[in-house]
């Protein structure tokens, strides 16, 4: 039942034709806005700056990757969609400043859930959420994007992984190593 | 007298552009609904089929064509599949009587636009939009299935109820006319539509036909949040097709008849001399009533079941009683 008495008679008669007329103006008004519609696959809306797209492995100014193959991106991640395989440094092959780099890295797109827990859990920064948001595949094997494709393209004027360098000019685990600023 | 093929070829012709114009015009009008429907709501609307989206009913109808037909197993096997055909049948005959326009010469013969001038046109509409109910009771009835029941049931309640407001706002038309002929009514308004003797008679009929043709906000039947679809919630492919055809080629139909009762038919400047003027603007007429229509559906919110009765016993009935004893009596002291 009503809560509220509507009123009846004349008044009431008056409040719901104004009512219908008011409505009925307002849509009639709409009909002459500028539609709010995105013609989506033509025209594309940047996205928030903390949205949480498809993910990145970033690489220093020099060229070599963030990522030291630590697998914590794959220890913090609650859908388990991340595999993680570490290989060593040599001074001949240099992939990352760290001890080790990510020889295998493949994210399961099927599996993951866009959370950025590793984002979070990365020691060096080296994975990143970023703004790709169509991610569409037609078969299984194709939705698990290993390394080469996560990695983003070598800065310009800098060398592809691996590099050759110097003996004993990278010696730590974890690298300390920041990109000029 | 000599015989004449084109006596019987004629009428045929008109039946075959009659139900062929009414089928586009429902392919059309699913389209149009659509892109006003979605302006009324700041969107676009489909626009993807062809330019402008004028593809899109050819593409939504090759999908009907192509999808599963399906048929419960404890249906009413006979008369499930006979439900929608009684719902659309009615729907395309009922604009047998209805003129679109003046006398015109076709190939140095002169041709009536019109079916047939029925003398008692007016009651021939009013029965045959009846007969499309059954339809709809039949299809919640053999659908075996409480939703579609609950459909029918409502829409047959519905519709009885705003039958009699419907039947007595054509009254004032009759009785301005002095005919229930539709084309003497239209002629009758050549000086002057009956809008303007009959305010009151065009506004319940509007309403009582937004009830008849169960669009917002009178949708009672197919209340998508009480009974998923209401009565063809059971039906798919073309059987659905049908039901969705028959539902807007009955909104064509009444706004022919509006245009026609109230607003002068075919009637316009220089129809007279220029007589293929007169379908134009039939047409104008029609698609300004159909955009009212959407423009409603678009603005009011469905009205509850019971305040749907009540309007329809206690508000709109003795209005139209009302008005067509004022009508009666004002001619007769008029003369």
């Amino acid at each position: 039942m009503d809560t509220m008495p509507s009123p009846r008679g004349l008044s009431g008669l008056w409040m719901a034709v104004k009512g219908i007329v008011e409505g009925l103006a307002t849509t009639l008004g709409m009909m002459f806005e500028r539609p709010v519609t995105i013609a989506y696959p033509e025209v594309k809306r940047p996205v928030r700056p903390r949205f949480r797209g498809r993910h990145e492995l970033k690489r220093y100014d020099n060229g070599l990757e963030k990522c030291i193959g630590c697998a914590l991106c794959a220890a913090a991640c609650p859908a388990d969609a991340i595999f993680v395989e570490a290989a060593e440094n040599t001074d001949e092959a240099r992939f990352s400043p760290g001890e080790r780099y990510a020889r295998t890295y493949e994210i399961n797109y099927l599996r993951c859930i866009f959370c950025g827990y590793c984002e979070d859990a990365c020691p060096t920064e080296a994975i990143v959420l970023e703004s790709q948001y169509e991610l569409s595949y037609t078969d299984r094997r194709t939705a698990i994007l290993g390394r080469e494709q996560l990695l983003v393209p070598v800065p310009p004027g800098s060398q592809p992984t691996p590099q050759r360098v110097a003996p004993h000019s990278f010696d730590r685990a974890i690298p300390d190593m920041k990109d000029p600023e | 007298m000599p015989f004449d093929t084109a006596f019987f070829v004629e009428p045929l012709i008109k039946s075959v552009v009659l139900v062929l114009g009414l089928t586009l015009g429902f392919a059309y009008l699913t389209l149009f609904e659509r892109r006003v429907l979605a302006r009324l709501q700041v969107r676009i609307g489909p626009n993807r089929a062809g330019p402008g989206g004028i593809l899109q009913p050819i593409a939504d109808a090759v999908k009907l064509i192509f999808k599963e037909e399906l048929t419960p197993s404890a249906a009413d096997k006979v008369v499930f599949v006979l439900a929608p055909i009684i719902t659309v049948v009615p729907a395309l005959i009922v604009l047998g009587v209805v003129p679109f326009g003046p006398t015109v010469i076709i190939f140095g013969r002169s041709v009536r636009l019109a079916l047939a001038d029925l003398n008692v046109g007016v009651l021939y509409v009013l029965s045959i939009t009846s007969i499309s109910i059954y339809g709809i009771v039949l299809a919640g009835w053999a659908s075996n299935n409480k939703y579609a029941m609950l459909g029918g049931i409502r829409s047959s309640a519905q519709m009885v109820s705003y039958e009699l407001a419907l039947g007595l706002s054509w009254v004032g038309p009759i009785l301005l006319a002095n005919s229930m002929s539709l084309e003497k009514i239209v002629e009758a308004q050549r000086s002057l539509w009956f809008v303007v003797w009959q305010p009151l008679g065009v506004l319940i009929f509007f309403i009582a036909a937004l009830a008849e043709v169960n669009r917002a906000p009178f949708d009672m039947p197919e209340a998508e949040q009480e009974l998923t679809a209401g009565y063809h919630v059971e039906y798919s492919g073309m059987k659905f097709a049908l039901f969705f055809m028959a539902e807007y080629i009955k909104m064509i139909a009444v706004c022919i008849i509006g245009a026609t009762l109230f607003f002068g038919g075919y009637l316009g400047p220089f129809v007279d001399r220029l007589p293929w003027l007169g379908p134009l603007y039939l047409l104008i007429k029609v698609v300004a009533l159909l955009f009212v229509m959407v423009w409603v559906r678009a603005t009011l919110p469905r009205i509850r079941y019971d305040r749907l009765m009540a309007f329809g016993w206690k508000v709109l009935m003795p209005l139209a009683l009302l008005n067509v004893v004022v009508t009666a009596v004002v001619l007769v002291v008029i003369g």
